[in-house]
């Protein structure tokens, strides 16, 4: 467990990270979104993973398998939103989807 | 049977009550049953009380009929007062009152408002009644306001022409003015002197007080605002020209009877006080004199038949003034029981020329109508006869002892005086020559029943037999200190002035043939006459001094200028709103932006600090 340095594999967690965040930010369909929100949070979990290897503690690992569970429920959860929605408004484009403006 | 005085005031306050409220639901005879029956009433008691009064010891004699109001030191009763003067101010406001409101059930029958009139009517003589009555300041401006709030309703008594309405808050705006004098007049009274009781205030007055020192100067310099306000002198003269507006009848008995001689009445009534104030006094002399010449140069280049009246009103209470002024207090209500006797006779022959007349106002579309209507006729001689003065007519007495009185006091305010009775004779014919000689234009309209032909008839007799009536007032006021008649050049001027009136009238408006027609075409003698016609252009002065700057000020401020700090903040509150609320746009990645900005905002400056 000495092969990779800490360094790199958090530097791979924020480049994982940001780019699932600017797909959050730049994507316009809904599935995308989704898609990187779920990137975003591996991302956290390999930061978890790396930082429990780090300290050869088991922590960081059952805080991916909480990570790993939010996920799936998140996603069954969004998917069935995004279903839904584009069973209303036959759309996904969430610029489209604006009627909650203030 | 003086303990009866309570009720007096009452009787018309409940013809009031009746009128106001039921005054719908009874017919036209049944109105002028209470409506004149209520002040007949009054009358008879004023009538039977004032001449066991007079028969009796002449001593004042109080009633009270209960408290007001009582806080700590301050009481004031509904007090009853009868002395001598307030039995010459009850015949003069119930006897002429009566026989005025005789008049008017004739004068008004054909109007709509018959109920109102007379409901107003009677609440102006209680409240005239109250004020000649109380025995006190607070109760003496009750009446006060109240016939101030009878001559606004009454002024303004045919409110569908906009300029009735507009004569009537001008004559009330105008006297409130004087009202606002008077009543600080009052509370610097109350606040040196600590009661309302006249007489007690004029006792501690003159014992408390030097004579001419500052208290008693600015105590009856702001009772005499209110008297100049109420009484139309000088600067405060303007309303009453315009209250001619109103019915006539109302002319005759609020604005030349009773209510307009209030201020001669509060003088009298406080008279030690402005004993004590002889700069003030003085002033209450001058103003007098010069109201009297300004008015009477007024009536003489008028055309309307009740502005002439009018303004010779303001003359002769100017007349009164004058008479106070110079101390002649006895001659001065003497003065006003006998103008009060002429002027409504004057008036009322005025409504008779102008209700048999089409309702024509302007004298030089009238003309021989002596033989037409002859009571009118002889009524307008007599008045106009005690008017000017001339002898043998109540007139003749009172002014004629003003005069001679006046001439002791100072020579300068008897020529202002004889100056002024000379403009009188003139002024008086004019009206008189214009309206009942030369070519009748059309002939009369309506005939006068003996509603109204009986009080011009006695107002005739009271106008000639008037002088005999003067009720002594040597209890009330202190005797004048020295007065020498001596029948010498003075006396004989005095007597001839009106006369010079007189034949000045006759040459100009009987025998010339109009022969002022000569003069209008020359520029000086029409500026002069439009210059009067105007009242010496005091109206203009107030409309640019007071009226315009006012107008300007609300103009400017129509838009209040602190609400403009709450509507700024109004304003301030929903531009925000808007701006904030622009950002909540429905755009879930906008939300997300804003999101991930603000987190790396918190963390660097958790970070850099």
């Amino acid at each position: 467990m000495n092969g990779i340095p800490m360094e790199h594999g958090l530097l791979l967690s924020i480049v994982l990270f940001l780019l699932g965040l600017t797909g959050v930010l730049v994507r316009r369909n809904l599935i995308m979104i989704l898609m990187s929100l779920e990137v975003m949070l591996n991302a956290t979990g390999l930061a978890f993973i790396v930082a429990g290897s780090r300290w050869g503690e088991a922590d960081g690992q059952i805080m991916f398998l909480l990570i790993l569970t939010l996920a799936a429920a998140e996603v069954g959860v969004g998917l069935g939103l995004a279903l839904q929605v584009f069973r209303r408004w036959h759309t996904l484009d969430a610029d489209v989807l604006t009627g909650m403006k203030g | 049977m003086v303990e009866l005085l309570g009720w007096v005031p009452l009787f018309p306050f409940l013809g009031f009550l009746i009128l106001a409220l039921a005054g719908a639901r009874l017919s036209k005879p049944q109105i002028a049953w209470v409506g004149v029956g209520s002040v007949a009433v009054s009358a008879l008691l004023a009538a039977w009380l004032g001449a066991e009064f007079l028969n009796g010891t002449l001593q004042p004699y109080s009633r009270v009929l209960g408290t007001w109001m009582a806080v700590g030191d301050l009481s004031v009763p509904f007090g009853f007062y009868l002395d001598a003067l307030s039995v010459t101010m009850l015949f003069v406001v119930t006897g002429v009152g009566f026989l005025i409101h005789l008049y008017a059930a004739g004068f008004m029958e054909d109007d709509p408002g018959y109920a109102r009139f007379f409901a107003y009517m009677n609440l102006f003589v209680s409240a005239m009644l109250v004020l000649v009555l109380a025995d006190n300041l607070v109760l003496l401006y009750l009446g006060w306001e109240g016939v101030g709030l009878g001559s606004y309703l009454l002024i303004g008594f045919w409110y569908e022409d906009p300029n009735n309405g507009y004569a009537a808050r001008k004559a009330f705006v105008m006297t409130r003015i004087g009202d606002m004098a008077l009543l600080l007049g009052m509370i610097l009274l109350f606040m040196h002197l600590h009661t309302f009781d006249i007489q007690t205030l004029m006792l501690r007055a003159t014992s408390q007080w030097a004579s001419g020192a500052a208290l008693p100067v600015a105590a009856a310099a702001l009772l005499l605002g209110g008297a100049l306000g109420k009484s139309a002198q000088l600067p405060l003269h303007t309303w009453l020209p315009d209250a001619m507006a109103g019915p006539t009848p109302v002319s005759a008995l609020i604005h030349a009877a009773t209510m307009v001689t209030a201020g001669v009445y509060l003088i009298a009534r406080t008279h030690a006080l402005f004993a004590m104030a002889p700069s003030i006094q003085f002033a209450v002399a001058v103003i007098g004199a010069l109201t009297l010449l300004m008015a009477g140069c007024s009536a003489l280049a008028q055309t309307d038949i009740k502005r002439i009246l009018a303004y010779s009103t303001i003359s002769q209470i100017g007349y009164m003034f004058f008479a106070l002024g110079i101390g002649a207090w006895s001659s001065a209500i003497f003065h006003l029981l006998t103008h009060a006797f002429f002027k409504a006779l004057l008036f009322l022959a005025a409504g008779a020329v102008i209700f048999c007349f089409y309702h024509e106002h302007n004298i030089f579309k009238m003309g021989g109508l002596r033989r037409a209507m002859p009571l009118a006729f002889v009524s307008f001689l007599i008045g106009s006869a005690a008017l000017s003065g001339l002898p043998f007519t109540s007139g003749y007495y009172s002014k004629h002892e003003i005069l001679a009185i006046a001439y002791d006091v100072s020579p300068g305010l008897w020529m202002a005086g004889c100056l002024g009775a000379i403009i009188t004779g003139i002024y008086s014919f004019r009206l008189v020559f214009v309206v009942f000689f030369g070519d009748q234009p059309q002939a009369v309209e309506n005939h006068l029943g003996w509603r109204m032909s009986v009080p011009l008839v006695l107002l005739c007799l009271l106008t000639v037999l008037g002088g005999m009536l003067r009720v002594p007032l040597d209890s009330v006021f202190p005797a004048l200190l020295s007065h020498e008649q001596d029948f010498s050049l003075v006396s004989v001027f005095t007597l001839t002035a009106p006369f010079i009136g007189l034949l000045i009238a006759i040459l100009f408006y009987l025998r010339g043939g109009y022969s002022v027609r000569r003069f209008i075409g020359l520029g000086w003698i029409n500026q002069i006459r439009i210059f009067c016609f105007n009242g010496w252009g005091m109206d203009a002065l107030y409309d640019r001094v007071v009226v315009r700057p006012f107008k300007a000020i609300a103009w400017l401020n129509k838009d209040d200028v602190v609400d403009g700090i709450y509507a700024a903040i109004a304003s301030l509150s929903q531009k925000g709103h808007s701006m904030i609320s622009a950002t909540q746009n429905g755009c879930v990645r906008w939300y997300a932006t804003s999101m991930a900005l603000g987190t790396v905002i918190i963390i660097a400056i958790g970070w850099l600090s």
